[in-house]
């Protein structure tokens, strides 16, 4: 119960009397967070709905209700720009009320240029932005006085960016931010997450400790498997199936979000309940590729009540505050049991009632993916994988971005950068190993003494050769990968509708259509890099193939399932999925945890292999990778693969007759070694790698405009260094990454221990029933071996004969 | 070799998988667009240090194809150099290396819209060249039997895109030679209006491979 008493030494009057106002009352971790309000770093992890953002805020809003502070107090970021938006809007009530004199502005990728201008000249009470506009910010000159009265930083959402690289950059600047405005204290909201700790020491400055508020967790959630009449179709992910009883969930909910874990998922999702919603009941659509106008109409309708459902992917996945929402619908596996349990915390923002939520599974597969998930949901066993030291490439680029604020000694920076958590073990060699890169590009080959990017004044004091390079250095601050998109727009209209990959637009020819924004569109062609396109409500949508999230796998999920395998029966499933995990025992084989499954069989004129390692996704694609490369000594001719979080699938031309050979370790470990420098990955890796750290450029617009022969593929920049500077930093890198995040080589290692040579080969005619949804995975990668080569010239012959040649 | 063999205007023709012309009754070898400094020339101009690897890279290459079929002559056929300051600032290895090609080898720079003016390096300088029946020079016009480059052609099949020659009857685009350039495929307006109805595409790689083009 709150202790209100408490509350009112540390709450002003005006405070206690709107609560009263509002008929609420002060929670626990909100009076928690007042009195640790003075210190240096603070992590407060609560439930979604548990007001946290307002616990958050709170302390900043006492110290600025006497409206002495000048200039910026508190500076709250979130991975969201939404985010951001939203928490604007909500921050605006409480100060209204109350009539604080309290000036809230937001900053990010969307604010008006006049406005950012603005904002540095004249910067508000507190300031709404993301890590990338945050990073922007301190690399100008003026960061010095903007931030130099700055009291409280808030990382909201803070799990979320401890994931990736976006959270090694935010907690950077911070260390920026701590050398102007040394009294600067740190806060950090956090969903529940299975390591607290290593959050903590994220958030607070090395070696400093930093406390942990635990916010009362709530009731367990309400959450169950959706049950249909029709049964989950043997594969795909768009469970159409479940539109009709999806439908039925809605009406008896006030608002429902329903989860899809890729764009193009939503979309096919959402047609397809507009087609069945005979009641016409207002529903919405919302993601990352939409654009920003489509995205704010459905988010002021949502919070206005107007929408009874939101189709949605993880654009929506972090806490934004919907309002009323009754219910979370997930549908597909959610591979990942920490963010399920996050997406459910969404629905029923009442502090003590629970959550509720149902999860479909799109093919039968997803079943038992989904009957795991709830195991472990009610187990309260939620995944995470510990995370290695800071990345060198986001270094790299807080280097340049420091260069560009202006003049930096290169002891201060490396001062302030082990003070970063992530960076606390960074080492003065590796330090000077990316200066040196800024700098000169770090070569063996010393050839750019006269172009260098850096150059060291007579004080020590390291700036920019050209002054100028800062403009290019700015517009490629960030760390989101992202594919390069180009916009669709009607004809003759100039607001655009959304974005979709350059690739996918490339397979388009005049007269195909597609789904955005749930509209079935035609392609007319494309015009000054833009899709043009017209409506087009006859025909059936060729898919949007816009690009899939890949979740992080969890092996915990992984060993759930093979423990259901090994059952003689399934009681706990659904019966048709019992009926097909029966199937595939009878005509192959089910996969078990001390061996390696093998199935061989043709398909649509290829040879295919299946493996089933159940190391995790990372894992499978490295042994597909692998593999692969055996088979191609082999001359088998591989074409290529497709891994998920339990199976490799491989496609050639020759069929495999004995894949024991294929595994035996010595040859993987020696095979591992020479892959490595040569492999689709990290070709992959490398080209996110050197666009973080600068060495190239992200395809602006206008760049893409002009000349195309003089834009070159990062692969040939990869194969270059690899031949003629193998221990260049950025290789370095790539190696550290892939082995880290991509790679996984310890867990293959783990899986051949585990099967210890045991492999069972089953030869079969056709797909098996385990194999079949690996065929509709994204993500598959093409060899360039001596089978493509093969196909290209039996392709080249073919052609040539249709033409009457040869 | 893995080249493809055909002929052109009369001329007997080897494509080779690495996107030099070879042509055997002559003794010559031609490449296009080797840019050359090109690493030089982005650092110059944006501050940007990608590995300055593309010369050594590049002769590394010529001179395999040299060695190979030892031409004795060696036309460049323009945009050889990223631009002429590049060209300038070659250090002195890579110049040594150049040297040591261009001895006993008749070597000719032919200008292209990269390299507008003569390079302080062996070997002659010229517009175009005429051998035989054939003309080359960088930028391709209407005439006929004309060997060309400039365009960077590139062809997509079986999901992959290669630099590629481009021949019909009467003129031959040459792919982009040198280790740092992108292109553009043949089946653009800007490339394939030079060719008539039935043109074809040699893709480099492995092994040339030559498909009619659409």
């Amino acid at each position: 119960m709150p202790d209100t008493n408490r509350s009112a030494t540390r709450l002003p009057a005006i405070f206690n009397d709107w609560f009263t106002r509002r008929g609420w009352s002060v929670h626990p971790h909100q009076h928690d967070m007042l009195e640790h309000a003075q210190d240096p770093a603070l992590l407060l992890i609560a439930p979604t709905g548990g007001g946290k953002t307002l616990a958050g805020f709170l302390p900043s809003l006492v110290e600025l209700a006497e409206g002495a502070h000048q200039g910026l107090h508190t500076l709250y970021v979130s991975p969201l720009k939404a985010l951001a938006a939203d928490i604007k809007r909500n921050l605006r009530t409480p100060v209204d009320e109350m009539d604080l004199p309290i000036r809230i502005e937001d900053r990010t990728g969307d604010t008006s240029y006049t406005q950012k201008r603005r904002q540095r000249a004249d910067p508000p009470h507190i300031l709404l932005t993301t890590p990338e506009s945050l990073a922007l910010l301190i690399s100008y000159e003026d960061a010095p006085r903007m931030f130099a009265g700055l009291q409280r930083v808030i990382v909201d959402e803070i799990h979320a960016l401890a994931e990736s690289k976006r959270g090694d950059q935010l907690m950077l600047a911070l260390s920026r931010l701590q050398t102007l405005a040394p009294g600067l204290r740190r806060v950090g909201l956090s969903a529940t997450v299975d390591d607290p700790p290593a959050i903590a020491r994220m958030l607070a400055r090395a070696p400093d400790t930093c406390p942990i508020l635990l916010a009362d967790p709530g009731p367990d959630p309400d959450i169950a498997m959706l049950q249909t009449d029709a049964p989950p179709p043997w594969a795909g992910g768009g469970a159409a199936y479940a539109i009709p009883a999806v439908l039925d969930a809605v009406k008896v909910h006030k608002t429902t979000l329903i989860f899809h874990n890729t764009r193009a998922q939503a979309e096919i999702f959402f047609h397809n309940l507009w087609l069945a919603n005979s009641d016409d009941l207002p529903i919405g659509i919302h993601h990352g590729s939409l654009a920003r106008e489509q995205r704010e109409r459905v988010e002021a309708a949502m919070v206005a009540g107007q929408l009874r459902a939101i189709v949605c992917t993880g654009s929506l996945d972090l806490g934004i505050d919907w309002g009323d929402v009754d219910l979370v619908i997930q549908i597909g596996a959610p591979k990942n049991v920490k963010r399920l349990v996050q997406r459910i915390g969404r629905a029923n923002h009442r502090y003590n009632a629970p959550s509720k939520a149902l999860l479909v599974p799109a093919n039968r597969f997803e079943v038992v993916e989904c009957v795991a998930a709830l195991e472990a949901v009610k187990a309260h066993d939620l995944d995470g994988d510990p995370k290695g030291p800071g990345p060198r490439d986001v270094l790299c680029q807080h280097i340049l971005i420091a260069a560009c604020a202006g003049p930096f000694h290169a002891d201060d920076l490396f001062t302030e950068v082990r003070s970063v958590g992530a960076y606390a073990g960074l080492t003065r060699v590796d330090f000077d190993a990316c200066l040196d890169f800024c700098a000169t590009g770090g070569y063996a080959l010393r050839a750019y003494d006269r172009w260098k990017r850096l150059l060291q004044n007579a004080d020590g004091t390291w700036q920019l050769r050209d002054p100028r390079a800062a403009l290019r250095i700015r517009m490629n601050i960030g760390t989101i990968q992202d594919t390069d998109t180009l916009k669709v727009r009607m004809k003759g209209n100039f607001k655009p509708l959304g974005e979709v990959e350059e690739a996918f637009a490339a397979t388009l020819t005049q007269g195909d259509t597609f789904l955005i924004g749930g509209q079935i569109v035609r392609y007319d062609g494309l015009r000054e890099m833009t899709v043009e396109v017209t409506r087009d409500a006859s025909k059936t949508p060729k898919i949007a193939t816009f690009m899939g999230t890949k979740f992080a796998n969890s092996t915990q999920l992984s060993q759930r399932i093979l423990r259901m395998f090994a059952q003689t029966d399934w009681p706990g499933l659904p019966a048709h999925t019992a009926a097909w995990l029966g199937l595939q025992r009878e005509v192959s084989k089910l996969p078990e945890a001390d061996r390696i499954l093998v199935e061989s069989f043709p398909h649509d004129g290829r040879q295919h292999i299946c493996v089933y390692g159940f190391a995790g996704r990372n894992a499978m694609q490295t042994l597909g990778m692998l593999l692969t490369q055996r088979m191609e000594e082999l001359d088998l001719h591989p074409l290529g693969f497709v891994a998920t979080d339990y199976a490799t699938l491989i496609w050639g031309l020759d069929a495999v007759t004995d894949p024991a050979p294929l595994f035996r370790a010595p040859d993987l470990r020696a095979g591992f070694e020479t892959w490595l420098s040569g492999n689709a990955v990290m070709k992959r890796t490398f080209r996110g790698a050197a666009t973080i750290a600068g060495l190239i450029e992200r395809n602006l617009p206008q760049a893409r405009k002009s000349g195309r022969q003089a834009t070159f593929s990062s692969d040939i920049l990869y194969d270059t260094l690899a031949k003629y500077d193998p221990d260049h930093l950025m290789l370095q890198i790539t190696r550290e990454e892939a082995l880290r995040g991509l790679v996984d080589f310890g867990r293959i290692e783990e899986m051949l221990t585990r099967t210890a040579g045991r492999v069972d080969h089953v030869v079969l005619d056709r797909v098996t029933p385990l194999a079949m949804p690996m065929f509709l995975e994204q993500g598959r990668i093409a060899l360039s071996g001596a089978g493509r080569e093969r196909l290209m010239e039996d392709q080249a012959a073919a052609l040539m004969a249709k033409v009457g040649l040869r | 070799m893995n080249a493809y063999v055909f002929t052109f205007c009369g001329t007997l023709c080897h494509a080779l998988p690495s996107g030099a012309l070879y042509l055997p009754d002559q003794n010559l070898l031609c490449v296009s667009d080797l840019h050359l400094g090109k690493s030089d020339r982005i650092a110059r101009r944006s501050g940007v240090m990608l590995p300055p690897y593309e010369v050594i890279a590049t002769l590394d290459k010529l001179a395999e194809d040299l060695a190979a079929t030892d031409a004795r002559q060696v036309i460049c056929l323009g945009d050889s150099f990223d631009d002429l300051a590049a060209a300038d600032s070659l250090d002195e290895a890579m110049r040594l290396r150049l040297t040591s090609l261009q001895a006993g080898r008749d070597w000719i720079w032919v200008e292209g819209n990269h390299d507008p003016g003569p390079v302080d390096l062996g070997g002659s300088h010229l517009a175009q060249v005429q051998i035989g029946p054939l003309t080359f020079r960088h930028i391709a016009t209407q005439a006929q039997a004309e060997i060309s480059g400039h365009y960077h052609p590139k062809f997509r099949l079986a999901g992959r895109s290669r630099p590629a020659f481009v021949l019909d009857r009467d003129r031959m685009i040459l792919p982009a030679y040198g280790a740092y350039t992108g292109g553009l495929d043949c089946t653009q307006p800007v490339i394939r209006q030079h060719f008539g109805p039935t043109a074809h595409a040699i893709l480099t790689g492995r092994k040339a491979i030559v498909v009619p083009l659409p």
